[in-house]
């Protein structure tokens, strides 16, 4: 029996005496996997790992330059805007007050043609009314020399004497007119 | 070779044909050499341990032979398990500024006891290389020597003695008996139970495996049936609960590795 030839030997190796062998080997294995670790696979993983923080560090660092950038380019374009729009604004307000101003000009230019305009009509009318005064004058007076001479059957025209007559006449009606004119 | 000598029990046993159940012992950690190379007697377990660290140093070849600054699959994973032990024991322990200089040896030791504590799960090989003493017993001797030499190394002769002995004055009268415990308890005590933590878990551990793996095979008869399947599921709630202790087990082994050499670089106590 196999299992009382391995029952006897369990006998001569109590379990807690190593087996010497055993320790060596076991020691041997162990200094196979810490020598290749040890020697070259943890030094190149180490150095990739440093490179890998490396690497992210610099991104991190490109990221934040970037990011001041952004910042002051947005700064500068945010001082533009309100430049601009404070420019706007000014314009905005020039143009208000040279329409306003441009309005009055007009206006006070438009009052001023009427005035022309009306007192030019004043004094049209004023020369005509004094032209046709006149005429009417010179008309009556002839037509009443005609009447006269008619009436008396004799020429009256060519004495001077006969002018101042009749001057006089109308003189007299317009005096006379003058004073009820004023009355009314 | 017969199967009795690769199974090492009688396969023809079975409950109810008048065979004694074939319990599991001590017998169950013996294995005969199957060779001699150089002196030595190999047997199964240093075979196992040799392909261990062939597969651990091939793991890594693989992983970080050639490392790329944006990792594979393969690497990726290798750089998790190096930075669980590099920031989640060494830092932790010993410090980042201090550790640094021991985490390849803790790496090493990690992924060493690991793999020798998963044999006992791996289909065919099955048996746990660690819970033989004399694979702790070198991995806790070598963490002992490296904590003691650097204890003298860095406090010298005298510093270092009382470091060790945890040297204070204002204990008084008590001092001596204080020096004596550390003495017993640092010295004698730390490295046997170092080793023998990690031993008697694995062994453990393996002993009901193989107890659940035999009794379901040896109740294969009859109405033992029944008890054969719930040994059988015993083994599979083992053998998941085991995978854990290994990895438990190989993280305590290092952590007090760890612990023991940060308690060395310290200034006494």
């Amino acid at each position: 029996m196999n299992a009382l030839l391995l029952a006897a030997a369990a006998e001569e190796q109590p379990p807690l005496i190593p087996h010497l062998d055993e320790l060596v080997i076991g020691l041997i294995a162990f200094v196979i996997v810490f020598g290749f670790l040890a020697k070259k696979l943890l030094p190149n993983i180490n150095k990739v790992l440093d490179e890998r923080r490396e690497a992210i560090e610099g991104g991190i660092e490109k990221a934040e330059s970037a990011q001041i950038e952004a910042q002051s380019v947005l700064e500068q374009y945010k001082a533009q805007l309100a430049e601009a729009r404070h420019e706007a604004a000014r314009l905005r307000q020039e143009a208000t007050e040279q329409g306003t101003a441009i309005i009055q000009e007009m206006r006070a230019e438009g009052q001023r043609q009427r005035e022309d305009i009306i007192a030019a009509g004043h004094a049209q009318i004023e020369a005509d009314r004094k032209s046709a005064a006149t005429a009417l004058r010179q008309d009556v007076g002839k037509l009443a020399t005609d009447l006269a001479g008619k009436l008396v059957g004799e020429s009256l025209e060519d004495h001077a004497r006969q002018s101042r007559v009749i001057d006089r006449f109308l003189d007299e009606l317009e005096e006379r007119a003058v004073p009820t004119g004023a009355a009314r | 070779m017969s199967a009795d000598q690769t199974l090492a029990f009688d396969a023809s046993c079975h409950i109810f044909t008048k065979c004694g159940f074939p319990a599991p012992g001590l017998h169950t950690f013996i294995y005969e050499p199957v060779a001699t190379v150089a002196g030595f007697e190999i047997n199964k377990p240093m075979l196992l341990a040799l392909l261990g660290s062939v597969l651990i140093v091939g793991f890594f070849w693989a992983a970080f032979a050639k490392p790329k600054l944006v990792p594979g699959k393969l690497q990726m994973v290798g750089e998790a398990g190096y930075d669980f032990v590099r920031r989640g024991i060494v830092y932790e322990i010993i410090g980042k500024k201090d550790g640094e200089k021991y985490v390849p040896f803790m790496v090493s030791l990690f992924f060493f006891v690991w793999i020798m504590n998963l044999w006992s799960i791996i289909p065919l090989a099955q048996f746990p290389v660690t819970s033989l003493i004399a694979f702790p017993a070198g991995l806790a001797l070598v963490v002992y020597v490296m904590w003691v030499g650097l204890t003298f190394k860095k406090h010298g002769f005298a510093g270092g003695w009382k470091n060790i002995l945890g040297y204070d004055k204002s204990l008084g009268a008590i001092l001596p008996l204080i020096m004596l415990l550390e003495f017993f308890s640092n010295l004698i005590i730390r490295p046997f139970t170092h080793a023998v933590r990690l031993f008697a878990n694995m062994f453990a551990g393996h002993l009901l495996i193989v107890m659940f793996t035999l009794a379901s095979w040896y109740l294969l008869n009859g109405v033992g049936i029944v008890y054969a399947g719930a040994s059988f599921v015993m083994v599979l709630v083992m053998t998941a609960f085991e995978l854990f202790i290994q990895a438990v087990q190989a993280y305590v082994f290092v952590l007090l590795a760890c612990s023991y050499v940060q308690g060395a670089l310290a200034e006494h106590h």
